[in-house]
C-alpha cells in the first residue's frame, strides 16, 4: 500500500478539504469589513482544485484506497464542471448574500465542504464512499437552507429537508445492506461480480434494489418522492436554492451512474421498470403542477421535477447512447438552473425578493438586454430550437426510441408541449407587460458579463452541441465498460 | 439460513411479553378507584410547581451538541486504540488526521464562544 500515491489521487479533495479549514480559521480573525478575503479565498481555492483536476486528467482508470476510490474520465469531467458551477453560484449569490446578512465565512466553508460531498460521490466505488459523500453533502445543505435562522420560512424548510432526506438517506442504507448481505461486498465492482455470478436469491436482491432507488429517487426529486423540493426550494434563501437546484444535480447524476450503472446494470431488466414509472409522472406533475404556480421560485422547482423525468429517459433505455445523453441533459440543466436563478438574484435587492412571477412584468423594459437572456433561458427550458435545452431533450428521445420506447417518447413529447405554457407565460409578462416597479437594475460587473455569458452559452451549446456532446461521450465511455 | 434467526424471533417475543404483561396484568386485576388527588402530577409530596413543558435555555442544546461530537470522537478512538499494533502506521496517521480535523472544529467553536457561559 503506498499511502502517497492513494493521496495524490485524490489531491484536488484533500485540497479542497484543507482550504476549508484554513478558511474556517482565516475567518475568525476578519472583522466585517475584510470578509472579501474569505470570498477570495474560496474562489481560488476553487481554481486550485481545477488546475489539480485538468492536470490529471487521463482517460485511464485509477484507483485509490483499496478501491474505494476512483478516479476517471467521468469523475474529472463532472469534478470540473462543479468546481465551474459552484464559482458562478458565488458570483452570482454575493451581492444577494451580503444585503442579507449572510455574507459570512459559514457560507463560503458550508458551500466549500458540501462540494467536497459532491467530489466523493462522483468519485465513489464502494457503497461506503458514495453513501460517506451523500451525508457530508446534505449535512451542509440543511443547514445552508437554515443559515437565515431569523426566517420562518427557511427554517420550516430545512427541518422538513432534514426529516425527509434522514429518511431518505436510511432508506438507500437498508437497501445497500440488504445488497451487501446478498453479495458479501460493498465494493460496487464485486458486487456486479456476485450478481452475476448467479445464485443468489433474486426476491432479495430486487428488495435491496427497491430501497436503493427509492433513496436515489428521493435524492433527484422525481416523483413520488418529490414532496420536499417545492417545499426547499422556496424556503430557502434564493443564493442556496441556486446551489442545490444547480450543482448538487450533477453530483446526483454521477450517484446514479455508480450505482445503478457499475454496481447493479445486471439487474437493469427490474430497475428500468422502476425508473420509466418515475419518469412519467415526474413528468405529468411536473409540468401540470407548475402550470399552477405564482411564485418563480416554485415554479422552477416544478420545472425541475419534469427535468429529472426526462433526464430518466436516458437512463433507463440502457444503452451508452442514453447514458451520455443524459449527461448532456443533466449539464444542459445545470446551465439553465444556474441562468433562470441567477436572473431572481439580479432582480432581488435589499428587502425585497423578486421571487413572484409578478415581478418579471415588463422587464423588457426595465432592461432589454437581461429580458433577452431570460427569453433564451425560458426558451431553453421549454425546448425550444436552436437552444441547448432542445438539444438536449432532442438527444434522450433519441436514446430512449433507440431502444424501442416509442410510446414514450410520444407522451413525452406531448407533456413538453404542455410544459412549454408556464414558459412561454414568462416571456409574455416580460415583454407584453407593464413594468409593476421601475428600480434599475445594476449587478456588479462580474455577474453582468457571467450571466451574460451563461445566457448566451445556452444559445451557443444549443447551434454546437458537437463540442459538448463530445466531452459527455469521453466521459462515460472510458468510465463505463 | 433462516432458522439461525429463531432466538431473535423468541427474544422479540419474550421482551414484548415482560413489558406488556405487567402492565396488562395491573389493569385488569387491580381495584381501579381514581379520585382528583390520585390523578394529579406527583413531585416529591408536593403540589406541582409548573407545567413540565417549558422552554430551556438555547445555551443546553449547544452544550448538548458539542458534548455529542467529542464524545464521538471517544468512541472512535477505543476500537483504534485497541488494534493500534496491528493497523501500523497507516492506521496511526489516518486517526492523527482526523484529530487534526476535529482540533480545528475546536477551535472554530472556542473561537466562537461557543464554550462560555455568560
Amino acid at each position: 500500500m503506498n499511502i502517497l500515491s492513494d493521496i495524490y489521487t485524490a489531491l484536488p479533495e484533500f485540497f479542497v478539504l484543507c482550504m476549508a479549514m484554513l478558511i474556517l480559521i482565516v475567518d475568525l480573525f476578519l472583522d466585517d469589513t475584510q470578509r472579501y478575503l474569505t470570498y477570495a479565498l474560496t474562489q481560488l481555492t476553487l481554481l486550485g482544485a481545477a488546475v489539480m483536476t485538468a492536470v490529471a486528467h487521463s482517460n485511464a482508470v485509477g484507483y485509490a484506497f483499496s478501491g474505494l476510490f476512483v478516479d476517471d474520465a467521468m469523475a474529472h469531467t463532472l469534478k470540473l464542471m462543479i468546481y465551474l458551477s459552484t464559482s458562478v453560484v458565488l458570483v452570482y449569490s454575493r451581492t444577494y448574500i451580503a444585503l442579507r446578512g449572510m455574507f459570512r465565512g459559514e457560507f463560503f466553508v458550508l458551500i466549500l465542504f458540501a462540494m467536497l460531498g459532491m467530489m466523493v460521490m462522483v468519485s465513489g466505488q464502494n457503497f461506503l464512499t458514495l453513501y460517506m459523500g451523500l451525508e457530508l453533502l446534505s449535512l451542509c445543505l440543511y443547514s445552508l437552507v437554515a443559515l437565515d435562522r431569523e426566517n420562518a420560512r427557511a427554517t420550516e424548510a430545512a427541518m422538513k429537508y432534514f426529516v425527509l432526506g434522514a429518511l431518505a438517506s436510511g432508506m438507500l442504507l437498508y437497501g445497500m445492506s440488504m445488497l451487501y448481505g446478498m453479495t458479501g461486498s460493498l465494493d460496487l465492482t464485486q458486487v456486479s461480480a456476485a450478481i452475476m455470478g448467479g445464485e443468489l436469491n433474486h426476491p432479495v436482491l430486487i428488495l435491496g434494489l427497491v430501497f436503493v432507488v427509492a433513496g436515489l429517487a428521493f435524492k433527484l426529486g422525481a416523483v413520488p418522492f418529490q414532496m420536499w423540493l417545492p417545499d426547499v426550494y422556496h424556503g430557502a434563501p434564493t443564493a442556496v436554492t441556486l446551489f442545490i437546484g444547480s450543482v448538487t444535480k450533477l453530483a446526483a447524476f454521477a450517484f446514479v451512474m455508480r450505482l445503478l450503472i457499475q454496481g447493479l446494470q445486471i439487474l437493469a431488466h427490474d430497475w428500468q421498470g422502476m425508473l420509466i414509472i418515475m419518469a412519467v409522472l415526474s413528468i405529468i406533475i411536473g409540468n401540470v403542477a407548475a402550470i399552477a404556480q405564482t411564485n418563480l421560485k416554485r415554479m422552477l422547482a416544478y420545472s425541475t421535477i419534469s427535468h429529472v423525468g426526462f433526464l430518466l429517459f436516458g437512463f433507463f433505455s440502457g444503452t451508452m447512447n442514453g447514458f451520455v445523453s443524459s449527461m448532456f441533459y443533466i449539464v444542459a440543466y445545470v446551465l439553465m438552473t444556474l441562468g433562470g436563478f441567477g436572473i431572481i438574484l439580479l432582480l432581488s435587492r435589499e428587502g425585497f425578493e423578486a421571487e413572484e412571477l409578478d415581478d418579471l412584468r415588463g422587464l423588457n423594459v426595465r432592461s432589454p438586454w437581461y429580458a433577452f437572456i431570460m427569453l433564451l433561458l425560458m426558451f431553453s427550458m421549454a425546448g425550444v430550437p436552436p437552444t441547448v435545452g432542445f438539444y438536449a431533450k432532442f438527444a434522450v428521445m433519441q436514446a430512449a426510441l433507440q431502444a424501442g420506447h416509442v410510446g414514450l417518447v410520444v407522451f413525452a413529447v406531448l407533456m413538453a408541449v404542455v410544459g412549454a405554457f408556464y414558459y412561454l407565460r414568462i416571456v409574455k409578462l416580460m415583454y407584453f407587460d407593464e413594468p409593476l416597479d421601475a428600480a434599475p437594475i445594476q449587478p456588479p460587473l462580474d455577474m453582468a458579463l457571467l450571466l451574460s455569458a451563461n445566457g448566451l452559452a445556452v444559445l451557443a451549446f444549443g447551434l454546437l452541441p458537437e463540442r459538448l456532446m463530445g466531452v459527455c461521450a469521453t466521459a462515460i465511455l472510458h468510465s463505463i465498460q | 439460513m433462516l432458522e439461525n434467526y429463531f432466538p431473535i424471533l423468541l427474544f422479540i417475543f419474550v421482551g414484548l411479553a415482560i413489558g406488556v404483561l405487567p402492565i396488562a396484568l395491573g389493569r385488569i386485576v387491580a381495584p381501579s378507584r381514581p379520585d382528583n388527588e390520585k390523578n394529579s402530577p406527583y413531585e416529591c409530596g408536593f403540589e406541582a410547581f409548573e407545567d413540565a413543558r417549558m422552554k430551556f435555555d438555547v445555551r443546553y442544546y449547544l452544550v448538548a451538541i458539542l458534548f455529542i461530537l467529542f464524545d464521538l470522537e471517544i468512541a472512535f478512538l477505543f476500537p483504534w486504540a485497541v488494534v493500534l499494533k496491528d493497523i501500523g502506521m497507516f492506521g496511526y496517521l489516518s486517526m492523527m488526521l482526523f484529530l487534526g480535523i476535529l482540533v480545528v472544529g475546536f477551535i472554530y467553536e472556542w473561537m466562537k464562544g461557543a464554550l462560555e457561559w455568560e
